[in-house]
């Protein structure tokens, strides 16, 4: 079933289908009027018509919630909003009158108001704290990881401050190589093989450092499609994309739905139509955009998956990017497999220049804060500029350094992945396990932070507006912050995104708790 | 120029890049990189390489680096920063920045000004250096198609960061040296009007004070003319401060932030922004630390928001933050920093004075700013300016960066920086361009 939606933004794309709901107004009219003033009649009333329908629809989403949206914030972080000071109180009302202007894409980022980022703003504004703060709310919106930051703390401690000889700047104060320092790279690549399996040699010429994942998407939109131009992604993906790929890049995301009774694996045949509805539509596709393991839903792409995008990808001569962040968070019995698995052992046959890789440390070694993320392409074209693109988004080199040091301790690397597995299939296997016994089931999945729960039987109406209202739900009653589907646009009302990786084990009776009540509330209203 | 698409074995048709990806606005075959490439290739070297090319084409600043080096040897809490607070430090990534370390910038932004003018940590965005910080106010101040006013000569990056990504034009604001190169208010109607017969809607200008590669700093006179055309205009302001620390005298820096605090804020301060970074007074560049401080309060929250792709690490914030909030460190090593870039300043107008050479009276940055229009076989022509400047660079084995590449209309001006180098290394420089200079004269 098909959901209601209200366009997201006021960007230029919501026109195209703005216009065809006029046309679709026009010809019945015509009957109406082919009396007097016939075609005079027949364009204006739909127009009006349509006019109003807009105004209508200007409306509702200025009703919608108004909070500012606000990225992932760390609990600790403060309240978004500005205390005037003092001496701004003078302004004359010449400024406040006529204001001077701030550009188009200024004006949509402020606009922005998906419940992806309004949930994650309340709820640092009332963070949960198990001694000082017991009703506040828990945040299980933001895809971190938690539960083996302690083995980094103990690995910091000893090594963080360059052992015996202390913190030193020798060296890094200076201009470094923007697209990152050859150790880190070669750092970077070590680890790169040993997360996705040991199969694959990662080649630092290859390799752009970027100040984390998010510019490292950016940057490769800029380079491979136009303003205007999109890629095909498959839905639900992770809301950060709207913000990556269409904000400064001006490149459109067209959604390629999935569906649970696929267990949310992509359709060749759905990303077939969307190619050709969108050619039909005049809309220049450049690439494929996918995660993997993916987000929201946490299953992988298998082995045939991965060639038939390959061959999409050659068929129709576009790029494909894959992301691949939470490649060392698996958790299931299914192997990893990445796309230059694929490449590697196909060389001869794939033309690898329309293939690149994200990567980064803020999902797999939870180093969210430090900004560590990874281009990685066989296009030496692209790489040349990203190359150049990548002085807006370097890594800072006291960074750099020590996250050299920390990936190139073998061991630790080793028994931090060992642990955080097991840790992460624990924590897993106990939160599906208590979700299923009260009622809600999850897509199956084998890798990231995340669970894709099934809450669509406590939605009423069955549409996005139930949903949101489910998610509001949640955050009063509940005071759990969870992402809803429409966030990730999910073509099925009802679905939530779960972060399992910042509970411990025994904080999952509470947080069911919580979900519990809801269950109740809804059961108890139906 | 564009980048050329590799010949591919296979049948299909090679996959395309963006115009983005194939053009050339990221301006990186102007001789400003150019001279670049050639230091690279065959750079100086005190003992492995003496007759390496010396460069002097990079505003760097390793003057005062023993000042810091010596700070964090004193002090050990630096190395414990990462250890407290670990668990909000590796996982923080909120592009409001630690609140600790704002507030540090802050305070080191006021203690540059000699506290003349206070700063707001909630005002301060915090960004990957000064080159993201000016990109990123051009994607929030104009539509691509727009333009901004710049002063030349101006900082060659420019046609990078302001240009590439966001489509914005730049107008140059024509400054000569019948006046010093300083801003008059003829100068910026003209370049508004050019604007205008362009079709360019004009959103802001964009000042650099100090100047680069001028090596002064602006008059309190031409801050306030601009902020009244900016006023009569309802445009915007950018004041790039990232020498303020490098002005040799604080009393000569006056910043914009002084200007409207003695005005009141009155006239709509909302149309300011200031950007700074620790790359150059601090001489961090690969620390990647730079803020957009705005009186905007829209400009602040969408600047925040977009900061997003460009952090600067948890970190490096922690790392600094108690450095640069220490108020006896941070006075000592300003002053130190601001005698020591004038004493450099001083050697390397004696020894170009020695060889014949004026350059234009500087009191600030890491550069001067040096007249060699009376060498120029054709005192009206560009392409006389870059046949001298190969010259210096292939024969004097010095990299400077050409007035051209800095769009000044008049040639012959060249920008030659001091504080990347050891004395030692500086000496040696002037004494190539003295013998260059007597070679010169003999021939004639």
């Amino acid at each position: 079933m098909t959901r209601t939606r209200e366009p997201e933004s006021k960007s230029k794309t919501s026109s195209p289908s703005s216009s065809s709901t006029g046309m679709k107004l026009i010809v019945p009219l015509q009957g109406v009027v082919q009396g007097r003033g016939g075609i005079l009649l027949g364009s204006l009333i739909p127009c009006a018509l349509f006019y109003f329908f807009q105004l209508y629809l200007k409306k509702r989403r200025r009703s919608n919630d108004k909070h500012p949206s606000s990225n992932p914030p760390s609990p600790s972080s403060s309240f978004p909003e500005l205390p005037r000071t003092p001496s701004r109180s003078n302004l004359s009302s010449r400024g406040s009158l006529t204001g001077v202007r701030l550009s188009r894409l200024a004006t949509t980022i402020s606009d922005d108001d998906s419940a992806y980022y309004v949930g994650l703003n309340r709820a640092s504004r009332d963070p949960y704290h198990k001694l000082t703060n017991p009703d506040g709310i828990i945040q299980l919106g933001l895809s971190d990881n938690t539960l083996s930051l302690d083995l980094i703390g103990d690995w910091m401690r000893k090594w963080g401050s360059g052992g015996d000889d202390g913190l030193s700047i020798n060296g890094i104060a200076t201009y470094q190589a923007f697209d990152g320092v050859d150790e880190l790279k070669l750092a970077l690549s070590d680890f790169m093989h040993q997360v996705m399996g040991g199969s694959v040699h990662f080649d630092t010429s290859n390799m752009v450092l970027t100040a984390g994942a998010t510019p490292a998407i950016e940057i490769l939109s800029f380079c491979l499609a136009d303003h205007g131009n999109a890629f095909l992604v498959p839905t639900p993906y992770y809301p950060g994309f709207d913000r990556d790929v269409k904000w400064r890049p001006g490149v459109d995301l067209i959604p390629v739905h999935c569906r649970s009774a696929d267990n949310f694996n992509l359709s060749m045949t759905a990303l077939e139509q969307a190619y050709s509805q969108a050619r039909k539509r005049g809309v220049k596709v450049r690439g494929i955009l996918v995660s993997n393991p993916s987000n929201p839903v946490g299953n992988m792409l298998t082995q045939d998956m991965l060639y038939n995008l390959i061959d999409f990808a050659e068929d129709k001569n576009i790029h494909l990017i894959v992301d691949e962040v939470f490649a060392g968070s698996t958790y299931g019995s299914e192997k990893f497999v990445s796309v230059a698995e694929i490449l590697e052992s196909d060389s001869e046959y794939i033309d690898n220049r329309r293939i690149h890789i994200i990567y980064g440390l803020s999902k797999d070694l939870a180093l969210a804060g430090f900004r560590v993320g990874v281009i990685y392409s066989f296009n030496k074209n692209v790489l040349a500029t990203a190359r150049k693109l990548c002085r807006f988004s370097s890594i800072s080199a006291p960074t750099q350094r020590l996250v050299t040091s920390m990936l190139s301790d073998k061991k630790f690397i080793q028994d931090y992945f060992e642990t955080n597995r097991n840790r992460m299939r624990q924590v897993h296997h106990e939160f599906v396990d208590a979700l299923s016994k009260i009622g809600i089931k999850c897509a199956k999945s084998s890798g990231g932070m995340f669970c894709w729960a099934d809450m669509s039987g406590l939605i009423k109406p069955y549409s996005e507006k139930g949903e949101l209202e489910l998610w509001e739900k949640f955050m009063s009653i509940a005071k759990i912050n969870i992402t809803p589907g429409s966030a990730c646009h999910c073509i099925e009302p009802g679905w939530f995104r779960i972060c399992f990786t910042t509970m411990s084990l025994d904080e999952i009776p509470l947080v069911i708790e919580r979900i519990r009540r809801v269950v109740e509330v809804c059961k108890f209203s139906s | 120029m564009g980048l050329k698409i590799e010949q591919q074995q296979h049948q299909q048709p090679c996959v395309e890049l963006s115009k983005i990806a194939i053009s050339n606005t990221h301006g990186e075959d102007s001789p400003y990189f150019a001279g670049w490439k050639v230091y690279d290739e065959n750079p100086y070297d005190e003992f492995t390489n003496p007759s390496g090319v010396i460069q002097m084409g990079l505003a760097e600043n390793q003057v005062s680096f023993d000042l810091l080096e010596k700070y964090i040897e004193e002090h050990k809490e630096t190395k414990g920063a990462l250890e407290t607070n670990f668990k909000e430090n590796a996982l923080f990534q909120d592009y409001h920045g630690l609140k600790s370390f704002r507030s540090a910038m802050a305070s080191f932004m006021g203690e540059i000004r000699g506290n003349r003018a206070k700063f707001d940590p909630d005002r301060i965005v915090l960004t990957a250096g000064a080159t993201a910080a000016n990109e990123l106010l051009t994607f929030i101040l104009a539509n691509p198609g727009d333009a901004l006013l710049v002063p030349t000569p101006y900082y060659p990056g420019f046609d990078r960061d302001l240009r590439w990504r966001t489509g914005v034009n730049i107008v140059p604001i024509h400054c000569d040296s019948s006046n010093n190169f300083q801003i008059t208010e003829q100068a910026l109607e003209s370049a508004y009007k050019d604007a205008e017969s362009m079709s360019y809607r004009v959103r802001g200008i964009l000042i650099t004070n100090p100047s680069n590669p001028l090596g002064i700093t602006i008059q309190r006179s031409v801050l306030e003319l601009l902020l009244n055309f900016v006023t009569k205009k309802n445009i915007h302001l950018v004041s790039d401060e990232i020498y303020s620390g490098s002005a040799f005298s604080s009393s000569e820096f006056v910043s914009v932030a002084e200007v409207l605090e003695s005005r009141n804020y009155k006239n709509s301060a909302e149309r300011v922004h200031i950007v700074y970074s620790l790359s150059k007074d601090l001489g961090l560049p690969g620390f990647r630390v730079g803020t957009i401080y705005s009186y905007n309060d829209r400009v602040v929250t969408t600047a925040r928001r977009m900061s997003s792709f460009t952090l600067i690490s948890s970190q490096t914030q922690n790392l600094l933050a108690s450095m640069l909030s220490n108020k006896s460190f941070t006075k000592s090593y300003i002053k130190i920093n601001r005698e020591r870039l004038n004493k450099r300043y001083e050697m390397i107008i004696e020894g170009l004075k020695s060889a014949g050479i004026e350059c234009l009276k500087g009191n600030a940055g890491l550069f001067c700013w040096m007249n060699l229009s009376p060498l120029l076989k054709d005192k009206t022509s560009r392409e006389s300016e870059l046949v001298l400047w190969n010259a210096i660079l292939h024969e004097v084995k010095l990299n400077i960066s050409p007035g051209s590449s800095c769009h000044c209309l008049e040639p012959g001006w060249f920008r030659v920086c001091f504080a990347n180098m050891s004395e030692n290394t500086l000496k040696i420089a002037l004494e190539r361009i003295c013998k260059f200079m007597e070679r010169i004269k003999s021939q004639q």
